[in-house]
């Protein structure tokens, strides 16, 4: 190599500049991480930035087991079980749901193809606050609410435009040529969809599943209100651990809580960073 | 054997009409090529034959049966698509197999077929590979033997060559030729490529926007066009045009223009042509003969080694010529040269219809 390799004053900017915001954003999963290990009488001391001195694990014990959760005190645990009971069903049938919505618009044209996909975009812009009410009368006039197969139906309907957006931009990207062989081969609607696009959308359906999974997870509202007392999940159980107060305010507890509650999303941004952004890419791009 | 009925056919993409009334027969057994310039409705043609396209009025029978609403797999045909359109999950015989699975055909008659598709085309050592790891000809292999494994009355092509580069191309072709020669089945095929149509078809059907210009065996199209495109779309280097003015008088017609005067007296008149008309002249590059005793003097502004034949570009008054020269050239870039026209081979054209004479 002739070449040295020089480091100018711009790079050095650059590199300073990217290091200080890296620190400052993980400053918050430190402090937690660190108060989380301490017992009470370290945090009282005040020094949040302060390394445990006595290690202890008996407060991520207390949260995962025994923190009040309102009246009951069995920790966190009851909800992280009702969250993945809420996920696993509000990923499967979204996606199902999406490629089969974004295979018949892009391949089974009719009239109203394009009118329905308009009006399913739109719905994506209605905030889903202004359909809370009706929708709980909906859900109660159809014994629906308060169960997991109501928050289960209210996740599918919301997410049914970016599922469909996201499969229809894909799917017509797949030459119409391949569906008319398909055609003239002599599969039906179902036979195409199951035997030739679902198998050829293991991508998408990645992408769909990542995105379907954190959000889902991440819900607080939508749990809130049609879960019900039975079924809330890991993020409303973790807001009624922190402001559940008896007496002294357990923050390292809490925090422990918090880091059980946030560890799948994080699992998943980590795992799969790459997929993520190109499900945001496919889904901005093209639409 | 199956033959092909379009009538009054109808084709409508919105308020564009596409194809307009058009009548075709394609006999059974035969090779027949839809050849003509992009956007002329050829492939919607075809299309329409294989049911993916709707049809707005007329109606299409294959094999006897009226097949204008049926659905493409109950058509009796096979179809080849220019991308290939191959599954790209499956492996080759999965893609050889997959409209007989549909189907519900007994396994050992599967077996049977795709082995006999995959012995005819060459496709045995690749059953187990996937699409993405085979080369364009031997893609487009695959997508042929995916029709040949329905046993279908009538295989539909769409340009299924043109994605192939030339040396492949041609081999493909005669491929096709011998298949069809083998299989005696009916073929429609769509092009815009005229050597492909030439030496693959029983009869040419030349078209241009929507409409059937002429039909014929492929030698009858090149020599005796029914007008100006199709003339002028055959050939390569395209047909040479001069304009000129006919005189009839006394059994003789003698076509003139600029310094030079033909004796077409010859010529095979469709009618009795009258004289003074406008008319124009075509002659075939290679029946434009470079001679040192030739009746006219042009001079030589390009020459176009090929190989086998030179292609000489000349300037006649303003009018650029084409001449075919197998051979040794004895000629140079702007010399003079004198040549003569093969009378009996010439087309005189009606200037403002456009139409043989």
């Amino acid at each position: 190599m002739n070449r040295k390799k020089r480091i100018g004053p711009a790079r050095w900017g650059i590199y300073a500049f990217l290091i200080v915001s890296a620190l400052f954003f993980m400053m918050p999963l430190y402090i937690m991480l660190v108060t989380s290990f301490k017992p009470m009488e370290e945090i009282r001391l005040g020094n949040i930035f302060a390394w445990p001195v006595s290690f202890t694990v008996e407060p991520w014990v207390t949260a995962w087991t025994s923190a009040c959760t309102g009246v009951a005190c069995e920790g966190i645990r009851g909800g992280f079980w009702n969250s993945v009971w809420i996920v696993v069903p509000s990923t499967i049938l979204p996606i199902l749901l999406g490629a089969l919505n974004g295979y018949a618009l892009s391949f089974w044209k009719s009239r109203a193809a394009d009118i329905l996909f308009s009006i399913l975009m739109v719905g994506a812009f209605v905030p889903a606050q202004v359909m809370m009410f009706p929708l709980v009368r909906i859900l109660a006039t159809l014994g629906l609410f308060s169960s997991l197969p109501g928050i289960v139906a209210i996740h599918t309907i919301f997410s049914m435009p970016v599922m469909t957006l996201l499969f229809r931009n894909y799917y017509q990207s797949i030459p119409q040529e391949l569906f008319n062989a398909a055609r003239i081969d002599g599969g039906g609607f179902v036979r195409i969809f199951l035997q030739l696009m679902l198998p050829l959308s293991t991508p998408i359906i990645i992408v769909a599943a990542i995105m379907q999974v954190t959000g889902v997870w991440n819900d607080y509202v939508l749990g809130l209100v049609f879960a019900g007392r039975d079924n809330l999940p890991m993020t409303v159980q973790l807001n009624n651990v922190i402001n559940t107060t008896t007496g002294t305010r357990l923050y390292n507890v809490n925090m422990a809580a918090t880091i059980f509650t946030s560890l799948v999303p994080l699992t998943i941004y980590f795992v799969s960073g790459r997929w993520f952004v190109r499900g945001i890419a496919a889904g901005a791009v093209k639409g | 054997m199956t033959n092909v009925e379009v009538s009054n056919l109808c084709i409508r993409f919105g308020s564009n009409e596409v194809i307009k009334d058009l009548n075709l027969e394609v006999h059974a057994g035969e090779f027949l090529v839809l050849l003509g310039p992009s956007g002329c409705g050829k492939s919607t043609l075809l299309h329409s034959i294989a049911g993916l396209i709707d049809v707005a009025a007329g109606s299409i029978r294959i094999g006897g049966k009226d097949m204008t609403w049926a659905e493409p797999t109950d058509r009796n045909i096979g179809m080849v698509f220019q991308s290939y359109a191959l599954y790209p999950t499956m492996s080759v015989e999965g893609n050889l197999s997959f409209g007989l699975r549909v189907n519900g055909t007994p396994k050992s008659e599967i077996q049977r077929r795709v082995l006999r598709a995959a012995d005819m085309l060459q496709l045995t050592p690749l059953l187990r590979r996937k699409p993405s790891q085979l080369s364009g000809g031997q893609r487009q292999r695959v997508a042929i033997g995916r029709a040949l494994v329905r046993e279908a009355g009538v295989f539909l092509f769409d340009e299924p060559l043109s994605n192939l580069d030339a040396k492949l191309r041609g081999e493909l072709r005669r491929e096709l030729k011998l298949l069809h020669k083998n299989l005696g089945s009916t073929m429609v095929y769509v092009t815009h490529d005229q050597v492909e149509a030439m030496t693959l078809a029983t009869r040419i059907v030349v078209m241009r926007s929507g409409n059937i210009q002429q039909i014929g065996a492929p030698a009858d199209v090149y020599e005796r066009p029914e007008n100006l495109f199709v003339a002028g779309f055959l050939g390569s280097p395209g047909m040479n045009f001069l304009d000129g003015k006919l005189t009839i008088s006394a059994g003789s017609a003698i076509f003139s223009a600029l310094n030079m005067s033909l004796d077409v007296g010859a010529y095979d008149f469709r009618g009795p042509a009258a004289t003074g008309q406008d008319v124009i002249l075509g002659v075939r590059p290679e029946n434009l003969m470079l001679q040192h005793d030739g009746a006219w003097e042009a001079k030589v502004s390009l020459i176009e080694p090929m190989g086998n034949h030179h292609v000489v570009w000349l300037d006649f008054g303003g009018t650029s010529l084409s001449s075919i020269v197998s051979g040794a050239l004895s000629v140079a870039v702007d010399q003079n040269v004198r040549f003569s026209v093969d009378v009996s081979r010439i087309t005189l054209f009606n200037r403002t219809t456009e139409q043989r004479l």
